[in-house]
């Protein structure tokens, strides 16, 4: 490992040793957060116990569902909006606001339109994750090189053919980043449409504990959470600068 | 000219999409005159401005602390390299977890209440200014820094004569999105354990099943974030077209 990762893991590895002491010594109350060695503790049992098998399961169905409808959803939609300047050009502030949007309102409608259960959960992860897809999208295409798409005109491609053969491989680095954006998305939009509104799931689990001041099985799913998605995020930037280096960028 | 006619023609599809899909489900979703008359209702009424001002009194105390401590955390970060390469894993990590899982963690820190609601809508504004910012100061062309090592400006003079207005461009992309995220923020925060603010306006009507409240509300608050949003839109624009 390099000098620099070794200091992030010091100072990772501190942080949570400053927790520890502080939840061990009392100075910060059970009540508030528990130890960082005791909410593994407990995960590891509730685990082993199997009561949040389901809601894991779950969870992450909804969020590889809504994951792979955003980016391909995404990637569709960006490919269009790109290919029409005109329209691009209007939809882009909105596109920039539409992070401020409080989506999970629409839930009662998405209840209406697909039932109970896990349509509506997806149709929120899938709406917070489409739009970063669609910028990434529109951001790689914008610097496609010139003589790339004229190659397209002179072999008399199809719009859809050249949006797969030509545009998708070039524009791969910053489709990478819309991919990396969309699980972090759909991730934030499940647990929490879960979080407010559902009744089953990693973020239901979690507030329902919350409502029973059942700190102990609260910090354990959180810490789950965080561990998951810093094991995914971790996963995906490794996995992204060795694309990058073998490509020379 | 030709601009502004494609906004008002895409604004114009939207609606008819709307009123279509209102069509098709009409109990879930109210048509965008029913949305328009029951949010001039509610604007007219006295019960809606507490909630309003509740909300809008977060979000502003929210996105200042988010905005500080933002610029302080990016800013201090990437003024050195080595600290600047630690932090950015760290951070981007930060802002993909899912923030709501912390919220019963600051509920429990802050209790119930204003101050629940500015620290959670802070949690989610600091981290993109904050990544923005450090980026900012990194990617600063390096002739610059030589120049501040030439003329030997001091810390705070080197801060304000370099640093802020050459990072100002990104500094003002990181707000934006910032901006957004703080105000999702501090609606989630007063959409759980909440009796007061648009959130909880929201949750109530979902509560009651009262689809015109809902989408009156939701209308309001997508309506007032395009403004602000097209608004640093230009200031980006204007600010990058600057510095190029």
């Amino acid at each position: 490992m390099s000098r620099v990762g070794w200091i992030r893991l010091l100072v990772v590895g501190g942080f949570i040793l400053a927790i520890e002491l502080l939840c061990r010594t009392g100075m910060i109350s059970p009540r508030v957060l528990i130890a960082p060695s005791d909410m593994a503790i407990r995960l590891y049992r509730l685990l082993l116990s199997g009561q949040a098998n389901a809601d894991i399961i779950e969870t992450l169905g909804n969020v590889a569902i809504s994951l792979v409808l955003s980016v391909s959803g995404g990637f569709a939609i960006g490919a269009a909006i790109h290919a029409l300047p005109r329209l691009r050009r209007a939809i882009d502030p909105f596109l920039a606001s539409y992070y401020a949007l409080p989506f999970f309102a629409f839930y009662p409608l998405f209840i209406v339109m697909f039932g109970l259960g896990r349509g509506a959960v997806v149709a929120i992860g899938f709406l917070f994750g489409v739009v970063a897809m669609i910028i990434a999208t529109l951001n790689g295409f914008d610097r496609i090189p010139r003589v790339l798409v004229r190659t397209a005109e002179v072999y008399h491609m199809g719009p859809v053919a050249a949006a797969l053969r030509i545009k998708l491989p070039s524009a791969v680095p910053y489709l990478f980043t819309g991919v990396k954006l969309a699980i972090a998305y759909c991730f934030i939009g499940v647990i929490a449409a879960e979080f407010i509104m559902a009744s089953s799931g990693l973020g239901y689990a979690i507030a329902y504990a919350f409502n029973n001041f059942d700190n102990g099985k609260m910090y354990a799913l959180m810490f789950f959470i965080i561990v998951l998605v810093t094991i995914v995020n971790a996963l995906f930037y490794t996995y992204e600068r060795r694309l990058m280096r073998r490509w020379g960028r | 000219m030709k601009r502004s006619l494609d906004t008002i023609l895409l604004i114009a599809a939207g609606l008819i999409i709307w009123q279509l899909l209102h069509m098709a489900v009409p109990y879930a979703l109210t048509s965008p005159a029913g949305t328009a008359v029951k949010a001039w209702n509610m604007l007219n009424s006295a019960t809606f401005w507490p909630h309003a001002a509740e909300t809008g009194k977060a979000f502003l105390y929210a996105l200042l602390l988010a905005i500080a401590g933002g610029l302080a955390i990016g800013l201090g970060l990437g003024l050195n390299r080595t600290s600047a390469e630690v932090a950015e894993p760290i951070l981007v990590s930060v802002y993909s977890l899912p923030k709501v899982t912390l919220y019963p963690l600051i509920l429990l820190i802050f209790g119930l209440g204003v101050p629940a609601k500015i620290a959670f809508g802070t949690l989610h504004g600091i981290i993109p200014i904050a990544i923005f910012a450090m980026n900012a100061v990194r990617n600063l062309a390096p002739v610059h820094l030589k120049t501040v090592k030439v003329l030997r400006l001091s810390r705070t003079q080197t801060l304000l004569t370099v640093f802020i207005p050459g990072a100002l461009p990104e500094i003002v992309s990181g707000l934006r999105i910032g901006f957004s995220l703080t105000l999702l923020g501090v609606l989630i925060g007063e959409m759980f354990a909440s009796q007061r603010g648009l959130g909880y306006l929201i949750m109530n009507a979902i509560g009651l099943h009262d689809v015109p409240t809902i989408m009156a509300v939701i209308a309001m608050l997508g309506i007032a974030a395009v403004l602000a949003s097209a608004f640093m839109l230009w200031l980006d624009h204007r600010l990058h077209h600057r510095a190029a």
